[in-house]
């Protein structure tokens, strides 16, 4: 996915930045309102976090700009205010979704996808491999004339294998994608969810091989 | 209405009793006047009296004779019938009259008649006297007249006098009785006036009090006013600084965290990779608690003056659902919905509503298995219930009534991240709309059904 992330926090948007590129997403940066203009007017975006206490301007003021704009970019906001009515206030201004800081990168990405997918798929976030179709927008498998509803876990780890086809992930790295901060999971959940992707796959044109004692990858049958 | 604590019972009071004093002062005066002028009269009388009795004395050869005229006494008869004393007296011997009349004391002087009042045959009598030098210049005798009166009929005047002004007397103190009333009650108007217009407003209006309070008040109604808009802009300013105190704690977690999580993906080794996992969990746990006690603080203060928006609780519940699905979604959860179609009317807070729900359902998400199902259901009976059931973890052994104290959390919750105001934010928001948080463990056994039951 691309997206465009409006923080004026040079820290935060580095490290936020640094981890979304580490899931395979483009991102461009804007401290000010200014330069999001110009990235808006040059690039199309996916998403746009748009953080509200910005240096040049509020963000709010932002959201209902981009509200009266024909091609419309959904808009997560990332609040550090939390009370209720001030989020509410934000999804009556326009946002699609709000975020409160500090977050969850995983949550993050399923609430960018939630939107994305109410949007209607408008983004392109097709990957394939030897035949089969993965679409993280809509979580479906599809090869042949098969189209499979994947769970979102089941999707998450397919993110991980059509990302990078052949290559050997350990079960730790894949729990680090699976699993939130607070999950307490043991490696053996791993093998749990790699048998539902195998039955998954089952007639694609791909599988998922088990290397022993390094772990697991995605290979053509 | 105690008087002594009231401004209106205090003031009537005191015009009572400043109205007992003028009526009592008015009685007297008006008896004591006209006691004097009756006096006043029967003296005036009696001088007439016995100025004509010493009119008609005569000196024929040295001798003082007096032929006593009929209309001297008889003037007296105007007054009423009382009896009439007379004696006149030449050189020490009586001359006509009665003998034993006592004569005035002090006794008269040429030109100077005196009045007394006298003792005489056992009735009060007035009596005047007068002298007169009666014979040639040179050979001039004085002879002393006095006229004496009972005093029956200036009694009876008197009397009359008495009860006369004993009633005006009354009338004026209960006609000044009645106008201190309407008096002490005019007075107060303003007082009244302003008092209903503080007391009309919710305790959310801070204006100042717009009425033109009278000069005595003035101080006060400035001193109330100042008094707003210091509590006022305390108010708001605590608001702003909250916001700005969460924005200044939470975006350096939110960089900690990011960098958090990187470090996390790069790190190989089982017991770093669980450290930095421990401190993300440390993280978590301090923003929820922070997010959390802003909530609660927002709710207890909405709380106090509840809005009265009008909702659709099936609309609000979708909403929520919505809101959460993603985080759900994480762990495999399904939310299964089951609201009626058509609206449920509901008059309350909506915030303050959707921040109990969203509480809830978070609850239900964090205690509940992966791949398990949430079901947020809406039933409309002789309340209206918004309940989650779920398939979690349940209330084994838990006391359910702690569960919505503040702070405290369920015995088997330890391995969650929480703050354990969630449930404490539904109970005090349910309570403010008039009903209240149930929490019940599923029938089958498995998980638990928090509900929030509403008055229709």
């Amino acid at each position: 996915m691309r997206f465009l992330l409006i923080e004026d926090n040079a820290k935060l948007a580095r490290a936020v930045v640094e981890r979304l590129q580490l899931d395979g997403h483009a991102v461009d940066h804007a401290d000010r309102l200014e330069v999001a203009e110009n990235f808006i007017s040059v690039a199309d975006y996916d998403l746009i976090l748009l953080d509200i206490m910005l240096p040049d301007g509020d963000g709010r003021t932002f959201l209902q700009q981009q509200r009266q704009r024909e091609k419309r970019t959904p808009v997560i906001v990332t609040t550090a205010r939390s009370a209720v009515s001030d989020r509410i206030s934000l999804l009556d201004l326009g946002a699609d979704d709000y975020i409160t800081k500090p977050f969850d990168f995983a949550e993050l990405e399923a609430r960018c996808r939630a939107v994305l997918r109410r949007q209607g798929g408008a983004a392109d976030n097709r990957t394939s491999f030897a035949g089969t179709i993965l679409d993280s927008t809509t979580a479906e498998l599809k090869f042949g004339d098969h189209s499979i509803d994947l769970r979102n876990r089941e999707l998450r780890l397919l993110e991980v294998f059509f990302g990078a086809p052949g290559q050997v992930f350990s079960k730790s790295h894949l729990m680090d994608r699976l699993f939130s901060f607070s999950d307490e999971a043991s490696e053996n959940a791993i093998e749990v969810y790699v048998a539902r992707l195998r039955k998954r796959l089952e007639g694609s044109g791909a599988r998922i091989e088990t290397v022993r004692g390094l772990g697991y990858r995605m290979v053509a049958a | 209405m105690n008087p002594r604590n009231s401004i209106r019972g205090r003031l009537f009071l005191q015009l009572v009793g400043v109205a007992a004093l003028l009526s009592l002062a008015f009685f007297l005066v008006v008896r004591g006047v006209a006691e004097r002028a009756a006096e006043g009269t029967q003296d005036d009388i009696l001088l007439a009296s016995a100025t004509a009795i010493a009119d008609s004395l005569r000196s024929e050869d040295g001798q003082v004779t007096l032929d006593l005229p009929y209309s001297a006494l008889s003037m007296l008869g105007t007054i009423s019938d009382d009896r009439v004393f007379y004696r006149v007296v030449s050189a020490g011997d009586t001359l006509t009259g009665y003998a034993d009349l006592p004569l005035a004391d002090p006794a008269p002087t040429l030109g100077n008649p005196a009045f007394s009042t006298l003792v005489y045959r056992g009735d009060e009598v007035r009596a005047a006297a007068v002298v007169r030098a009666v014979g040639p210049a040179t050979d001039s005798q004085a002879v002393i007249v006095s006229v004496a009166q009972t005093r029956l009929g200036l009694a009876a005047i008197s009397r009359r006098i008495t009860t006369t002004a004993t009633g005006v007397g009354i009338g004026f103190f209960l006609l000044a009785t009645l106008l201190s009333l309407w008096a002490s009650h005019l007075a107060l108007r303003p007082i009244v006036r302003m008092t209903n217009s503080v007391a009309r407003r919710g305790p959310q209006d801070l204006r100042a009090v717009p009425s033109d309070p009278p000069e005595e008040l003035a101080p006060l109604v400035e001193a109330l006013n100042s008094f707003m808009a210091r509590l006022s802009a305390s108010l708001s300013r605590t608001e702003d600084f909250i916001a700005e105190a969460a924005h200044r704690v939470r975006t350096p977690l939110a960089t900690v965290r990011a960098q958090a999580e990187l470090t996390h993906r790069k790190l190989t080794k089982p017991e770093h990779k669980q450290a930095v996992r421990e401190m993300i969990r440390a993280i978590d746990e301090s923003s929820r608690s922070a997010g959390q006690m802003l909530d609660h603080a927002m709710v207890t203060f909405r709380a106090d003056a509840l809005a009265q928006d009008e909702l659709d609780l099936a609309a609000l519940m979708n909403e929520v659902c919505d809101r959460l699905a993603p985080t759900a979604d994480l762990k495999d959860i399904t939310i299964k919905r089951a609201l009626p179609d058509a609206p449920v009317a509901f008059k309350g807070d909506g915030i303050l509503l959707q921040a109990a729900l969203q509480n809830i359902l978070d609850n239900a998400i964090k205690y509940s298995s992966e791949d398990s199902t949430i079901t947020a259901s809406v039933t409309v009976a002789s309340d209206l219930h918004l309940s989650f059931s779920d398939q979690g973890r349940g209330l084994d052994g838990i006391d359910i009534s702690e569960l919505t104290t503040r702070f405290n959390r369920g015995s088997n919750a330890d391995d969650v991240v929480g703050s354990g105001l969630g449930l404490t934010i539904a109970d005090e928001v349910a309570r403010a709309h008039g009903g209240q948080l149930k929490i019940v463990p599923n029938d089958k056994g498995v998980g638990a059904c928090v509900s929030l039951t509403l008055p229709r």
